[in-house]
């Protein structure tokens, strides 16, 4: 005799009635616990153990402006394709089938509404766009942004997350690093203030032009920020790199950054150094 | 046709067997007395063509491989030639040391003082490596700063000879900040007050050669190039092997005329023929007349509108659609 007797034979639910559990609702945290998605949104995307998860140009103009409301500006500007490059793929069907995955038109966007009550133009990059490569898109579009600002006669935010330059843009891309870093004189000339928020990651040619040129330069905490990438610097050296290397706080003990904003802090913090450069 | 050149690259080879042909007609008519005057001039004529078959042809991977001559010459020989030697060397940027991958000091040009500034390569293995092949940590961008806020201060006009494979990327250059440096460079370039004539006269690598690269005019001499990333390192992270550098020199489109067409540089400085590395005095010369013309012209300009139009040639490149 058995000590257990089965009452049901198996699973009787019929595969119609089969009830699916929605992509998404469940998010595993940086130490591998479970919660759920809707929390963690509620939370900016900050996970219990203080964890910034990546997030894209949505996310951040919903925290950064007012109510969530903001007008998205220079939309439609998407790139061309002046090299025709072509490596295993074509360049062109690369960006339509990013634009497609991501409903993306290129690595960043920008938006202009207010925050806290003030005026402020917002350039953020979007890593799930060919890892927030800068290309000619996003050098037009900062340099617009900051036109924008200037016209608009309030300060100019830059969010940075890119692995630097775009290859397949090659020349044009490098000198999009010349382009930005020209714009933000014009805009400095108009002393309106530049903030720029650094945050997982930012390196390569962001980091060594707008990125690190910031009035006041902020990063998210432990976000990896540096000109050369890790891997490369490893097989340079020879060397394993120390704990910690190239993070937000490794920056601003390094002189870098002028301090280490949390994401759920981001407005208040915005608020007052907007206030304290401005009123 | 004239040449200096010892080394030579697979390709150069053909000029190589020419060149040993004339050698020993040369030692024959010497030592044979024997008049070997009509076999010389005709291999004269032989090797002109041969240098100019393969010059005209080049690939841009194989224009890469000559922007690295051994034999090419570097930043303080364009220096010492372009001032006769009346030239004196500043070091340091003041803060932490002398970086010798990145040179600069004042100059005369016929009697009309310049602060060049430049990446510096070495020679043998000994001087490679006090060079660091040309990769300049944060100071050597921050002493270039230093050293055009000078120039700028005594109102003496600036060119940089870029002559790099990218800034170094090391543990000490994070730490000390190398994208700031190149990112403080590039922002405080856009307003100097003096003229600014940047040439690339090697390999032009990324932000390493950028960082000294805003100019009111950006020249490349013939045999360069200037791009993103180097053939090899964009090989080997779109095809995950080194294999592919010439395709990825080519897709680059790196070279002069490509760089000339994308209006991304002003102009081509031609090479004598051969390359810089065959006849250094021609290429001299003829960089030193184009130095003369342009800063005659940019020295004309009022201060204002020459920052103003560097900035909008700067602030126009890039291709969008909208």
């Amino acid at each position: 005799m058995a000590w257990f007797k089965r009452d049901k034979k198996s699973i009787t639910t019929p595969t119609k009635e089969k009830k699916e559990t929605p992509d998404g609702l469940w998010v595993k945290t940086s130490s591998g616990n479970i919660i759920e998605s809707k929390e963690l949104a509620k939370n900016f995307y900050v996970d219990p153990e203080g964890h910034h998860t990546r997030i894209g140009s949505k996310e951040y103009f919903d925290i950064i402006y007012d109510d969530a409301y903001y007008t998205e500006i220079h939309e439609k500007i998407a790139s061309g394709d002046p090299l025709q490059f072509e490596d295993n793929k074509k360049y062109t069907d690369r960006i339509v089938a990013t634009q497609k995955k991501t409903g993306l038109v290129d690595a960043c966007r920008s938006a202009y509404g207010k925050t806290s009550g003030q005026h402020l133009v917002v350039t953020c990059m979007d890593f799930a766009f060919i890892g927030g490569s800068m290309g000619s898109v996003v050098g037009e579009k900062i340099a617009l942004a900051i036109d924008y600002a200037i016209k608009k006669k309030c300060p100019f935010m830059m969010i940075s997350k890119s692995g630097g330059a775009r290859m397949m843009e090659a020349g044009f891309s490098l000198m999009q690093m010349a382009k930005t870093s020209a714009k933000l004189t014009q805009l400095s000339q108009k002393k309106l203030p530049y903030i720029s928020y650094l945050t997982d990651p930012t390196t390569g040619g962001v980091t060594a032009s707008f990125a690190m040129l910031g009035d006041v330069n902020i990063a998210e905490p432990n976000a990896l920020i540096g000109f050369a990438g890790p891997r490369v610097i490893k097989e340079t050296i020879g060397m394993d790199l120390p704990k910690g290397f190239q993070t937000s706080e490794f920056l601003l003990e390094k002189g870098f950054l002028d301090y280490i904003v949390d994401r759920r802090e981001l407005r208040p913090e915005l608020e007052r150094i907007i206030r304290l450069l401005q009123n | 046709m004239h040449t200096t050149q010892t080394i030579f690259l697979d390709f150069e080879e053909p000029i190589k067997e020419v060149l040993d042909q004339i050698q020993s007609a040369k030692d024959l008519s010497e030592n044979g007395g024997i008049d070997a005057d009509t076999i010389l001039k005709e291999l004269d004529e032989k090797l002109e063509t041969k240098c100019k078959e393969i010059h005209e042809n080049l690939t841009p991977w194989q224009k890469v491989q000559l922007s690295r001559h051994p034999e090419r010459p570097y930043t303080l020989d364009y220096i010492q030639a372009l001032t006769n030697g009346d030239f004196r060397e500043l070091h340091g940027d003041r803060n932490v040391g002398d970086d010798k991958a990145m040179i600069g000091g004042f100059g005369s040009i016929d009697g009309k003082t310049v602060m060049f500034i430049g990446q510096q390569k070495g020679r043998k293995t000994k001087q490679r490596q006090m060079r660091n092949f040309g990769m300049a940590n944060p100071e050597g961008y921050r002493k270039a700063m230093r050293l055009m806020k000078l120039a700028e201060k005594f109102n003496k006009p600036i060119v940089c000879l870029i002559d790099t494979p990218g800034a170094y990327p090391g543990l000490e250059a994070e730490e000390r900040g190398q994208g700031e440096a190149i990112a403080r460079n590039l922002y405080e370039m856009m307003l100097l007050k003096v003229p600014i004539i940047c040439i690339i006269i090697g390999e032009g690598a990324s932000g390493g050669a950028l960082g000294i690269g805003i100019g009111d005019k950006v020249f490349m001499l013939e045999n360069t190039w200037y791009s993103v990333i180097s053939p090899e390192s964009c090989s080997s992270i779109l095809w995950r092997s080194w294999d592919f550098k010439e395709r990825a020199a080519e897709a680059l489109k790196l070279t002069a005329k490509d760089m000339l067409g994308n209006k991304l540089i002003d102009g081509i400085i031609k090479e004598p023929l051969g390359g810089a590395h065959a006849n250094p005095t021609v290429m001299y010369k003829k960089l030193r007349t184009e130095l003369k013309k342009n800063l005659t012209k940019l020295g004309k300009m009022k201060v204002e509108k020459r920052t103003q139009e560097r900035i909008d040639k700067f602030s126009s490149m890039g291709v969008v659609v909208k």
